[in-house]
């Protein structure tokens, strides 16, 4: 759930002038933190997009970056965490190590992050936004009663030392910028992948400040009673290909999409769709790309009958190359497009699939007539 | 079993445009539709009423239009729909808008008995920040179970249910208990039209109006503008690519030759992808 009518441009303007001024209680907070993400002692690949920025926010601000570290010594344990946070600039690691936090659960993450907080005192906290994102820094702002920003693209602090988190808004047609001014900590989440990747340094293990979670397991009233992993490579083979075909409206009718699935099989990438398509029953959800589905960054991303929304725009606007086919020469996609193509996709799809297996065919035994079906 | 369904109207976004010059958003025309989210939500707790027995009732936060989302709702098959409306609720952010549903939650709770489960759709399609859900969970203190994808099963009685939750790298089956707070994965079970029985009783029910007080709420510097931590700064069209795109010439050219000539353009652009796809096969 939403922004419940928080941003539409009317609303917009009277915020931005409402003069608000951070809390007095509040002006003892520094430093700028990042939530690790563990996913069984791995630390998810947000996390690390988060330091690069986060460092870059700290030094702007001429602060501290910590990495915040909840889990379990059991299995994995939290020293690879704590050593990727140092690795990738965190000056200190905050760690809170407890069997209670071996399985993401709501309650003792939030106390666990909360209580960090409340001793602490960041002035900047950023998360992921994935599932467990999510969940926790809604839970997390809640009890501050703090501002929280959802799935920024782009992460600044302004002369004043303020947070600027711009994030799309009003179904992804605009863009706005949002400053959590009374409370601390700013709050945001950043989709994976939005984020470019930093460089990894060796850097020698800093500060590492341990907590106790103040909480027994009696106390939790939900249990993981499971876990079952995804068997298939299918969720993460988008967010991860080389080369992702995209269709949009622009196809026309659900029987088209072959003409998309044979360039993907052609040149070996990833099948995904604007977010119509998944409201019409077309592709799965999990094949959407975009601000509420997967974020891109592959080499090269084929959009065919897609017009590009913004909210389509930011899922994609990291891939290297950008090939944009549409009928419409006015469809935003050409303003962020490095390759245009006016054309109908239905008729260009097809060829383009031909002069793809004929560039190649030279080299390998690919026939033209084998591909898809 | 009470339940009790947040769900928010919002503009169908596929068929919003900026106007070109002005970078305003050209709201004329565009049609209003029940955040596609919440239906699943809606679906989820009909499903839960006709398995357990109970009632469900819709809540909707926002201006008086919102009622049409309400009486949609009642078409679908709600027993009762409440609008929270009010001047002061203008420009609430999530803590600010999380603060007034959950008041509202609990004065429904008051009148036609506590809810047992609350649920949201995961995240809305205008805001999509999947905020509110979890801000309401943690002020009523209910058991926060988002990215639902199943409700395996739930036990009246001693209060327990089991549900599969969506996580990063696979399915979490949690154990919790009731009261709770479920936002809903799409696409868990098919929409029902809802009976001509429903369409007539929808006519016929009134749609709950509250304002502030009737939701029970006091403090009002905690709803709206001044209830809002988060300051929208600024609101802007993104410009295009500083670089213009390169716009395949294809006047006079048949499809073929345009398609040669892009596949050129792409791998003169990137030649490492070029030396993938010839020299690896088509993996």
């Amino acid at each position: 759930m939403v922004a419940r009518k928080n941003e539409t441009p009317a609303n917009a303007v009277g915020r931005a002038s409402s003069g608000k001024k951070l809390l007095k209680c509040f002006e003892d907070h520094r430093h700028v933190w990042v939530f690790m993400e563990l996913e069984r002692g791995n630390v998810h690949p947000v996390s690390i997009e988060l330091l690069g920025e986060g460092r870059r926010l700290a030094d702007k601000l001429g602060v501290q970056l910590a990495g915040v570290i909840l889990g379990s010594s059991e299995g994995v344990g939290t020293k690879p965490a704590i050593e990727e946070a140092f690795a990738y600039g965190a000056d200190v690691a905050y760690l809170v190590e407890s069997p209670l936090l071996a399985n993401y659960r709501n309650e003792p993450f939030t106390k666990a992050l909360t209580d960090l907080v409340t001793t602490h005192k960041p002035e900047i906290l950023l998360l992921g936004a994935t599932t467990l994102g999510r969940d926790l820094a809604g839970a997390v702002a809640t009890t501050l009663q703090t501002g929280l920003t959802a799935d920024c693209t782009e992460l600044d602090v302004d002369g004043d030392g303020s947070l600027a988190a711009t994030r799309p808004t009003f179904g992804g047609s605009l863009l706005c910028t949002i400053y959590t001014l009374i409370s601390r900590p700013q709050m945001a989440t950043v989709r994976s992948r939005v984020m470019a990747t930093p460089q990894r340094a060796d850097k020698p293990i800093g500060r590492v400040i341990q907590h106790q979670l103040l909480m027994v397991e009696e106390e939790i009233v939900t249990k993981v009673f499971a876990f079952l992993c995804n068997s298939g490579s299918e969720q993460s083979d988008l967010a991860n290909s080389d080369i992702v075909v995209g269709g949009g409206l622009g196809l026309g009718a659900v029987g088209n999409l072959q003409y998309l699935r044979n360039l993907a099989t052609t040149i070996g990438g990833g099948v995904g769709c604007s977010r119509p398509l998944v409201q019409k029953g077309w592709m799965p959800a999990d094949r959407q790309i975009g601000q509420s589905g997967h974020t891109i960054r592959p080499k090269l991303y084929i959009a065919a009958g897609i017009s590009g929304a913004v909210q389509h725009r930011v899922g994609v606007e990291g891939a290297d190359l950008i090939v944009a086919i549409n009928l419409d020469q006015n469809a935003p996609i050409f303003d962020f497009a490095h390759i245009g193509v006016v054309a109908c996709a239905l008729e260009f799809l097809p060829a383009l699939t031909d002069a793809f297996a004929k560039r190649m065919a030279p080299h390998n035994s690919i026939k033209v007539m084998d591909r898809g079906s | 079993m009470h339940i009790v369904v947040c769900i928010k109207q919002v503009p169908d976004s596929a068929q919003i445009r900026v106007h070109p010059v002005t970078n305003t958003i050209m709201r004329q025309g565009v049609p209003t539709i029940i955040n596609p989210y919440d239906l699943f939500a809606l679906e989820e707790a009909l499903q839960v009423r006709d398995r357990y027995g109970g009632e469900v009732t819709v809540l909707t936060m926002g201006p008086p239009m919102a009622e049409q989302a309400l009486r949609k709702a009642l078409t679908h098959g709600a027993d009762r729909a409440v609008l929270l409306t009010d001047r002061h609720f203008a420009g609430s952010d999530t803590l600010a808008t999380s603060y007034a549903l959950s008041h509202a939650v609990a004065k429904i709770g008051e009148s036609y008995g506590a809810p047992d489960i609350v649920f949201t759709g995961k995240q809305t399609i205008d805001g999509d920040t999947a905020q509110v859900g979890p801000g309401i969970a943690k002020r009523l203190n209910l058991q926060q179970l988002t990215y639902v994808t199943k409700i395996v099963s739930i036990d009246p009685t001693s209060r327990e249910l089991m549900v599969e939750r969506h996580a990063e790298s696979g399915t979490q089956m949690l154990k919790s208990t009731l009261p709770c707070l479920i936002t809903v994965l799409e696409g868990v079970n098919a929409i029902r039209r809802g009976s001509l029985d429903d369409a007539f009783r929808a006519a016929r029910s009134p749609v709950l109006k509250w304002g502030a007080a009737d939701a029970g709420i006091g403090e009002l510097t905690k709803c709206g503008l001044r209830g809002s931590p988060t300051v929208v700064k600024r609101v802007f069209a993104p410009g295009p690519r500083a670089e213009k795109a390169m716009q395949m010439d294809i006047n006079d050219k048949t499809l073929a030759e345009v398609a040669a000539d892009t596949v050129t353009a792409i791998f003169a652009r990137q030649p490492v992808l070029e030396r993938k796809l010839t020299s690896h096969g088509n993996r």
